[in-house]
């Protein structure tokens, strides 16, 4: 255990923690309006209709399968009979599909927005800043995933990153363990972390508010008029020009 | 029984002349920004053509609006809620930019950077998405005065439904076509289908008055809402990935302006007014099983102002008494329901809008005298509206989902008016017998007619300002620091120059607004020496503010303020 695996295991994973909490407070607080998807679906539908969902459900499932495989212990799936072999199959099957229907999604997304004109137009270094952290996740991701298939423990990450990432919701970071985790589990997860602190500053920040309270609301929202005239309690700053 | 107010408008297409000079004014004020180029909140199409954006009509194709269930449920045309949030990541019906029209400028540069030649140098247009050249193909009035009927108007949703009934029934021949202007805004709906596609709950219904908004700082882009609006009056603003819409002008609202739209119309075709309704009622009203009861429908949900029930009822819902006031004279309450003469555009769409229309009479005179014969004898112009059918199918198809009754009662009603009124205007004694043709009595007649023809500013447009309880907070309360000689004078705020909190943009527009239509001089002593917003005026009257206030009371001897202390 190095000083090395003690900044990146032991004070990183914090530092991104509170980078994306604030950040995403901070956003939030300042910049409501900037908060959306900034969706780029009227310039162009039809490349978009296939990459967009390709790239978002497959992002959904890799989502589901990280939560499976960090926060579920190795003891409890062997405890519900699950073999190794077996748990190994189905996570390269579902991560194997999932992971590559994101990175086709969004390799069709990439490739809309750097041939369409109005699209490329409307892309900010931001975005693209952003693009280049998510594919590298990705693309990561998904080594891992192939790898973590042809067995050895080094490779076996419920043994190694699982209980690292556990540990680190009770303030004990298991330093330890995640160091001897391969060079591809340690690559994977750095830029995630880089993702994860990035996020709360980039367009990602629309997946922090999914609707899912529109399946609990009445269809039609009334509203009272906020109380003064126009539009909102005038606000201290710069004049209006 | 729920009351509440609604915010409604008519617009009597019979004067309307296509000037567009609603469009321009409304885009000026609220749409002249990057992102919302394409955009018109208020819009003016020639009827019969494609519309804007392109055959927004036909909601086999974009579904938007209602659809009622074999069980009589409502449910959206593009899906519930299960369908919308698994379709969030590409919405399968979005209209493209190219339905509206790609937005360009030109590159005028060229004509003052072109070098010497014997070729007069060309602004090209450019495309203000993605900065290319491009060709001008298509624009929001590219069918304006039915320019390319022959080649576009077969698109019309309305002509092709029309057309599947009989196939001689529209044609665009010169000698055979007719056209009517039809300006939309924002519906304002009771029942509105965008603000029931919002996922994110960011589209509202205003309680007070009805107008639906977006909260911009709630929208996540998520573009429902523009499917989800059956008249395509919702858009997205493409750098902003925010929705936007008509607001109704609620800034001017709110203080008793009519909104820019109707404010502008040279024809004054539009009118402006509240509505009673009865919201407990509004989703039975909407999910009547015969599309064609739905206009009736709608007007049965429309309380009667004058009904001691109904006051009761309001003041007990909280509505205010100059609320009340204002709906007794309401001219688009006495348009619709006492009248019936202005109907909804499209009911079918389940939403119930709430701008109407009075539907246009003109082209059935003009037919009557082109061909010989008095286009104002109450006679012939019943038998013509009969024998002109086209017309009235057209107008039945855009107001009373294809029930031609409607139309023709209105039709009848107005055409009653015109030879009614051209015997009082002669001297003749009024024909009693032309009202009662049409259900109406002679006095009914000669009121419409006042209201239609020559009602003032304060007639048509009756808008009851901000709350009374809210009355107070119009009011400018005097800084207490405001005293002559004291830190405050002169408009400024306890920590100097354009401290505190600023005058709200709607009550300085209003009162600029206001001296500038009551003034006569060119000066006006101001009281207040704060700052005065530039863009509202118009070198017309002096708003206060606009220079710092006068001295005259006491002058300052020249000379004295200031010794001279030259070493």
């Amino acid at each position: 255990m190095t000083t090395l695996d003690v900044v990146l295991w032991g004070v990183l994973p914090y530092v991104t923690c509170a980078v994306l909490v604030g950040g995403t407070l901070w956003r939030y607080r300042y910049d409501k309006f900037g908060w959306t998807t900034r969706s780029s679906q009227l310039y162009e539908s039809r490349l978009l209709r296939i990459g967009s969902p390709l790239f978002h459900f497959g992002l959904l499932v890799v989502i589901v399968g990280h939560v499976i495989g960090l926060l579920i212990p190795k003891s409890w799936t062997d405890a519900a009979g699950l073999s190794q072999e077996g748990y190994h199959l189905q996570a390269l099957l579902l991560g194997t599909i999932a992971g590559i229907s994101t990175l086709v999604g969004i390799g069709i997304l990439i490739y809309r927005r750097r041939t369409t004109g109005p699209v490329f137009m409307a892309t900010t270094k931001n975005d693209k800043l952003m693009y280049v952290v998510l594919v590298a996740a990705i693309v990561a991701g998904l080594a891992t995933t192939l790898l973590g298939a042809s067995g050895g423990d080094e490779h076996n990450y419920r043994l190694t990153v699982s209980p690292w990432f556990r540990s680190l919701f009770v303030l004990q970071p298991d330093i330890e363990a995640m160091s001897r985790a391969g060079i591809a589990f340690h690559l994977h997860t750095l830029i995630g972390m880089a993702l994860s602190a990035v996020w709360p500053f980039t367009r990602l920040v629309h997946a922090f508010t999914a609707p899912l309270q529109y399946l609990f609301r009445p269809y039609i929202v009334y509203r009272s008029r906020e109380s003064g005239t126009a539009s909102r309690a005038p606000r201290r700053g710069w004049d209006r020009v | 029984m729920k009351v509440m107010a609604q915010m409604g408008m008519v617009m009597n297409l019979d004067k309307c002349i296509g000037c567009h000079t609603c469009s321009v004014t409304c885009k000026q004020a609220w749409t002249n920004r990057g992102g919302v180029e394409y955009v018109w909140f208020n819009n003016v199409e020639t009827r019969p053509g494609q519309g804007y954006p392109r055959r927004y009509q036909d909601q086999d194709q974009w579904r938007g609006g209602w659809v009622r269930t074999k069980r009589g449920r409502l449910r959206l045309r593009a899906g519930g809620r299960f369908r919308k949030l698994l379709s969030i990541f590409a919405n399968p019906v979005l209209p493209n930019i190219k339905d509206y029209y790609e937005p360009w400028t030109y590159d005028y540069e060229t004509l003052t950077n072109a070098p010497l030649g014997d070729d007069f140098p060309v602004a090209q247009p450019k495309s203000l998405l993605s900065g290319k050249p491009m060709s001008v193909e298509w624009s929001a009035n590219w069918d304006d005065d039915l320019g390319g009927a022959p080649e576009h108007g077969e698109s019309d949703p309305i002509v092709e439904r029309i057309r599947r009934e009989s196939e001689d029934k529209i044609r665009f021949e010169y000698e055979r076509a007719f056209m009517f202007y039809l300006p939309r805004i924002c519906e304002h709906c009771l029942n509105p289908s965008c603000v029931a596609s919002c996922p994110s709950g960011a589209m509202y219904k205003r309680v007070e008055d009805g107008i639906v908004l977006v909260d911009q700082d709630q929208c996540r882009g998520w573009r429902m809402c523009v499917t989800g609006c059956p008249y395509k009056k919702v858009y997205f603003n493409h750098r902003t990935g925010k929705a936007e819409k008509c607001t109704l002008c609620y800034p001017r609202v709110e203080v008793g302006l009519p909104t820019v739209c109707s404010e502008t119309c040279v024809g004054r075709l539009r009118y402006l007014g509240l509505f009673l309704y009865d919201a407990d009622r509004v989703t039975a009203a909407a999910s009547v099983a015969d599309e064609k009861e739905l206009y009736q429908a709608q007007l049965d949900l429309l309380l009667d102002p004058d009904d001691p029930e109904v006051i009761a009822a309001a003041r007990r819902d909280g509505i205010a008494e100059d609320w009340l006031d204002a709906a007794r004279r309401s001219p688009v309450y006495k348009l619709a329901k006492v009248y019936k003469v202005a109907l909804p555009l499209h009911p079918e769409f389940r939403t119930m809008p709430m701008v109407w229309y009075v539907p246009p009479l003109s082209p059935v005179v003009d037919r009557l005298v082109e061909t010989g014969h008095d286009g104002e004898d109450v006679g012939n112009l019943f038998g013509a509206i009969d024998a002109l059918r086209i017309p009235i199918e057209y107008l039945a198809e855009l107001f009373t989902a294809g029930d031609p009754e409607p139309v023709r009662t209105v039709l009848q009603k107005l055409a009653a008016m015109r030879s009614y009124m051209r015997d009082v205007t002669l001297g003749r004694p009024a024909n009693d017998a032309v009202a009662e043709a049409a259900g109406m009595t002679g006095a009914e007649i000669l009121e419409m007619y006042r209201l239609l023809a020559i009602a003032k500013y304060e007639e048509r447009y009756v808008i009851p300002t901000a709350y009374e309880g809210q009355a107070h907070e119009l009011e400018e309360i005097g800084c207490s620091l405001d005293v002559d000689g004291g830190p405050g004078m002169g408009g400024s705020g306890p920590f100097g120059e354009a401290s505190g909190r600023p005058a709200p943009v709607s009550v300085e527009t209003f009162h600029a607004l206001r001296q500038r239509q009551t003034s006569d001089d060119l000066v006006d002593p101001g009281e207040r020496g704060a700052t005065v917003n530039l863009l509202n005026w118009d070198g017309k009257g002096r708003p206060a503010g606009l220079f710092p206030p006068s001295r005259t009371d006491h002058p300052a001897p020249i000379g004295t303020t200031e010794p001279e202390t030259r070493p």
